[in-house]
Order: C-alpha cells, then sequence, then structure tokens
C-alpha cells in the first residue's frame, strides 16, 4: 500500500509538471510541451515548435513550475523538522518568528520604499530574510537557559517575537497608502508570478540543499518524539540537533517567504498528510513531506492560474481551499486510528 | 563500573542531593530505594549523564560521563525512564528500534528487536500500534526498546539503569522484569541500577540497596545488612517485621500492624 503511495506521489508530480507547463492564458498541447522541455534540455528535435510558445514555457513556466516545487517542498520538510523538534503535530515552521520577520522586514520596503543600492528588484526579498534571520536568532537567544535550548522557552519566545513583529507590520499598515496596502496585502498572500531562472538557482542552495540534508536527521527526529530524556539516553546529540533544525528552518522558510512571500497552510498540513499515508515514522515523512508539499503547491499554482483566468487568485487562497476540505476528509477518514 | 564521588544537586534553595557517593561493579544489581521526594531518579539521572551535578563527578569506566560522546555512551548504558512520552502511533516493533538509534541499523535488528519483545513477552504485539496498548504493555515495550539498545556483538560490561520498572507492572511481569535484570547482571556481567519501592522486590533480588533519605545516602549493604527494623524505622518512619523468605532465606519486610 504504502509503495503504491510512492508510486502515486511520483507519477502526480511528473504529471502536475507537465500540466503546469501546458496549462494558463496561452495553452500549449501536453506534446509540445515535451518537444520543448527536451530542446531545453539540448535534445535536437524534429518537431515544429512555435517561438512564442517555447518562449513562454522556457523563461517564464518552467521557473514556475519548479519554484512551486521547491517551495512546497521547502515549507512542508521544515514543518516536519518543527512537529518533530516540538514533539507536537502541531507546529508550523512560523512558531520560531520566521515568517512573522520576514513580514516586517517585507512591509518597511514596500511601506517606506526602502531601497538597498545596486539591488533593484532584490531588495525585497532580501529585506524579508534579514526580517526572518533576525526574528529567528531573537527566538533561539531567548530560549537558552545557560547552555541548553529548553525548546518550551522556544515556543514562548516565539509567540512573544512574533506578535511583536506583527505589531511592527501592524504600525507600518496604518503608515500605508492604498497602493502599499494593496502590495502589501498581495505579499502575504504569496505569488510565483514573478518567478525567474535566477531565483531557481538560488532556490536550489537555500531550500533543495537544506531539505536534502534534513533527509539525514529522520533518524533523530524518530528519537526525539520519545523526549529529549530519552533521545540523549539513546546517543542523541540534542544542542547540536536542535541547531541545525532551526538553522534549517530559518534558511528554507525565510528564503520561501522571501521570494513568493506567505503561503500558509503547507507546512502544517503536508507532514500531516504524510503521516496519513505512511505512518508515523519520519524516515518516511520527510521525505513524503517533500514530494507531497511540491506536488500539492504545484497543483495549487495551476489551479491559481486556471480559475479566474486571464488574471491570478493568489497562492495562498488556493493552498487553504484546496488543502482545508481534504485534509478535513482525510481526518474524518482515519478519526476511528486515533492518528494522533 | 560507575562510580558517583560526592554528588551535589540544588534546584534553587532546595538541596536535591547532598553529597550522595557511591560505586557500583560490573556484574552486581544496585537497588536504590527511599521515600518519595528522596532524590532517587535525580542521583539516576545524574549517573546517566542527563544531568550534570553541580559538584562531584560520575566516572563510567574511569572516565567523566560528561566527556564521553553521548553515542559511545548510548552503546554502552540504556535507561528506562519512570514515564515515556510517545504520542505518535507508532508500531510496537519500531518503537523497539528506536533503540537501536547508536548503531548503523542493520538487517539482523529485526531479530534484536524480535528477541527483545520475546523476552517481556509482548512479541505476539509487534504489529499493534503502540498508542492503543495499556500502561503496563507500554511499559513493557520500553523495556524492550531499553534491552535492544544495549545488543551488540561483543562480551563488553554494559550499564542498565532502570527507573521504577515495576510501577505499572502486574505480579508477574513485576517477577519477570527483575529476572531479565538479575540476567543481565549474572550471565552477562551488566552492571544494573533499579530504582524501587518495593522493599521486597529489592530484597528478593540486590545485591546491594542504597537507602536514601531527603538527599541523602543513608546507609548502603546487603539486603540483610540493611533490612532492619531500624534503619526501615529511620527512613520511613514506619514499623516492620524482619522475616525470612522461606524459600531464599533473604530478608522479608512485613508492616507491624500492631504499632502502626
Amino acid at each position: 500500500m504504502r509503495k503504491l503511495y510512492t508510486i502515486l506521489l511520483f507519477a502526480s508530480l511528473a504529471a502536475l509538471i507537465f500540466l503546469s507547463l501546458s496549462n494558463g492564458a496561452l495553452q500549449v498541447s501536453f506534446t509540445d510541451s515535451l518537444y520543448i522541455v527536451l530542446q531545453s534540455l539540448g535534445f535536437e528535435i524534429d518537431h515544429p515548435i512555435k517561438k512564442s510558445h517555447y518562449g513562454v514555457l522556457v523563461h517564464i513556466r518552467m521557473p514556475r513550475t519548479i519554484l512551486a516545487v521547491l517551495v512546497g517542498a521547502g515549507l512542508s520538510v521544515s514543518g516536519a523538522l518543527m512537529q518533530g523538534l516540538f514533539r507536537n503535530p502541531l507546529a508550523d515552521p512560523g512558531l520560531v518568528g520566521v515568517s512573522s520577520g520576514a513580514a516586517l522586514g517585507a512591509a518597511l520596503v514596500i511601506v517606506l520604499g526602502w531601497s538597498i543600492p545596486g539591488m533593484g528588484y532584490w531588495t525585497l526579498p532580501i529585506a524579508a530574510f534579514v526580517g526572518s534571520v533576525i526574528s529567528t536568532v531573537c527566538v533561539i537567544r531567548l530560549s537558552k537557559i545557560g547552555s541548553k535550548t529548553v525548546v518550551a522557552n522556544m515556543l514562548l519566545a516565539g509567540i512573544a517575537i512574533n506578535s511583536i513583529a506583527g505589531a511592527g507590520t501592524g504600525i507600518l499598515i496604518y503608515l500605508a497608502d492604498e497602493d502599499e496596502l494593496r502590495d502589501l496585502t498581495f505579499w502575504t498572500l504569496g505569488s510565483f508570478g514573478a518567478a525567474s531562472w535566477s531565483e531557481v538557482q538560488l532556490a536550489l542552495f537555500v531550500i533543495l540543499i537544506p531539505s536534502i540534508i534534513a533527509l539525514f536527521l529522520s533518524r533523530s527526529l524518530n528519537v526525539m518524539l520519545l523526549g529529549e530524556a530519552q533521545a540523549y539516553m539513546l546517543g542523541v546529540k540534542l544542542e547540536q540537533l536542535k541547531r541545525i533544525i532551526v538553522v534549517l528552518v530559518c534558511l528554507i522558510v525565510g528564503s520561501c517567504v522571501s521570494m513568493t512571500g506567505m503561503i500558509g497552510f503547507v507546512g502544517l498540513v503536508v507532514p500531516h498528510l504524510c503521516r496519513l499515508l505512511f505512518g508515523p515514522d519520519n524516515k518516511k515523512v520527510v521525505p513524503g513531506s517533500i514530494l507531497l508539499g511540491g506536488a500539492l503547491l504545484l497543483g495549487s499554482d495551476i489551479l491559481s492560474r486556471l480559475i479566474i483566468m486571464p488574471a491570478e487568485l493568489p497562492i495562498g487562497i488556493v493552498t487553504s481551499i484546496v488543502g482545508g476540505p481534504f485534509f478535513l476528509a482525510l481526518l474524518s477518514m482515519n478519526r476511528k486510528q486515533g492518528m494522533w | 563500573m560507575i562510580t558517583a564521588q560526592d554528588i551535589s544537586f540544588a534546584v534553587g534553595s532546595n538541596t536535591i542531593l547532598d553529597r550522595v557517593s557511591t560505586t557500583i561493579a560490573a556484574g552486581e544489581i544496585l537497588a536504590i530505594c527511599g521515600p518519595n521526594g528522596a532524590g532517587k531518579s535525580t542521583l539516576l539521572r545524574m549517573m546517566s549523564g542527563e544531568s550534570k551535578p553541580d559538584s562531584g563527578n560520575v566516572l563510567i569506566d574511569g572516565k567523566n560521563i560528561q566527556d564521553w560522546n553521548p553515542k559511545d555512551l548510548a552503546k554502552i548504558r540504556s535507561v528506562l525512564h519512570q514515564e515515556s512520552y510517545l504520542t505518535f502511533p507508532f508500531r510496537v516493533q519500531d518503537v523497539v528500534r528506536l533503540g537501536r538509534y547508536p548503531y548503523n541499523s542493520m538487517d539482523s535488528d529485526d531479530k534484536i528487536i524480535a528477541d527483545c519483545l520475546q523476552k517481556v513477552a509482548m512479541h505476539d504485539f509487534a504489529d499493534r500500534k503502540y498508542t492503543t496498548l495499556s500502561g503496563g504493555e507500554k511499559q513493557r515495550v520500553h523495556m524492550a526498546r531499553v534491552l535492544a539498545q544495549l545488543e551488540e556483538d561483543d562480551s563488553r560490561e554494559k550499564i542498565l539503569m532502570l527507573d521504577e520498572p515495576t510501577s505499572a507492572l502486574d505480579l508477574p511481569h513485576q517477577e519477570s522484569t527483575l529476572r531479565i535484570a538479575a540476567q543481565y547482571a549474572k550471565e552477562r556481567t551488566h552492571c544494573v541500577v533499579i530504582v524501587l519501592h518495593d522493599l521486597n522486590l529489592a530484597a528478593a533480588w540486590a545485591d546491594r540497596i542504597l537507602f536514601m533519605k531527603k538527599g541523602k545516602a543513608c546507609c548502603e549493604g546487603s539486603p540483610k545488612e540493611v533490612l532492619t527494623p531500624d534503619v526501615i524505622q529511620s527512613i520511613y518512619g514506619l514499623h516492620t517485621h524482619i522475616l525470612s523468605h522461606p524459600d531464599t532465606e533473604r530478608p522479608l519486610v512485613v508492616i507491624d500492624r500492631g504499632r502502626t
């Protein structure tokens, strides 16, 4: 059964990638999409392809598709890491202040019109990323007692930092004019509209590589579920593990949020879905989250482009509309088994 | 094999442990007994390396426990806690598999897991969801996990620490749990430390008993030496008769109903 789920996951991810390439304001047939992908990979193809189709696919849809998969995978893997660290299925990457710090950084740029010289368009992502790093560092510092990181304090410090950053963003919202308010609101709903190859290149380093590193933590995450004391007895280097988890989450989520805005729901729900499909073993939940998170977010992005064509619905709305009922359905199906 | 030297530990102004020292040799079973709040579990936490004492040292094989690499230590020392929190629905065998964390996972793990489940008579439950078990069954699963942690093809002497391993168990399983502990001590010359409330279990299985009260080690010796009406009176404030077990001639503690 579990093997079947894995195969289905890979198959649906592949199918979604082609759906994503061929659908949108400009429809491209599946076969043309396939040929264009092959051609862009350097294969010699004897098949007539419209230049406009090639341009749209290679310069717009391909980076967008890849970015959606990477961001979905990154957010989900971060959710799995946080749920393991906090031993709580309700933990979410936002707990350590990453998203609220990023929102404050973004709001500063949008409302105060800051720009970093020479960075142009990249000012906003950089400010958002810096915001997420600052708030995460604050949370880590505040959760230390002596040389030990106390996870319960991390939760409380995270709540406090989230509220302070939220207040800062609130002040900026109050100061903002109508256009800025609109920009800010749309930013908090997320978008892949601006995806480009340079973002994809960056994402490979700041999202994909950390997500792959997370795979190596899954055995330790399992042991952490027994509690810190017992994990220590089994030889887990607790401080080192906690630090690695927080750094990975900050890097992945900070990068995701700064490139695409806030996309809620994915980080919380995808690890749950994986647990429903594969059981609680993190050796399956972590890689499963990468695949399912990528597929789910890509699927949502396709919908966001199709629902009100030629305009686009913000991706954050779609993830909630699609993910919510789907999750509820699975939950009620599994209620008897007592998954949590 | 384990030496605790002058261990002191305080939380705020409350002294939990006050200069406690003890030594446990390989092949020996030490029972730590005493009233609630005497510092038994805290002493075990210090001796297992989980917490660092304010002053004093714990040495394992002559090396300070804080200097051990956690993974190397995990291969020779395993601890059954009083309570285990696991809220995710793992299969029973996967809970036991967590005990194999210090080692690179191998095919032989399956056999080790099955053997350890057999020892605690939980082998029929291998595929059950852990969350559906009763309290006593959960405790036995964790016992199997703790045993699986020490399983390796070497003849090293290792340390098994059990914090009230019988608290949730029925009479036969109390007996079998301590029998396992005794086997590990006698057949594998492991060093076994058990926190126990039941003085008769301690009398029946321990080589030595360490009595603690209010953070201090009060007296230490063989069951026959320390299980006397006077000692028990001074530790618990309870009058008792000490009988002799008809089979083993070990002490048997019975409450003096005439005086309490």
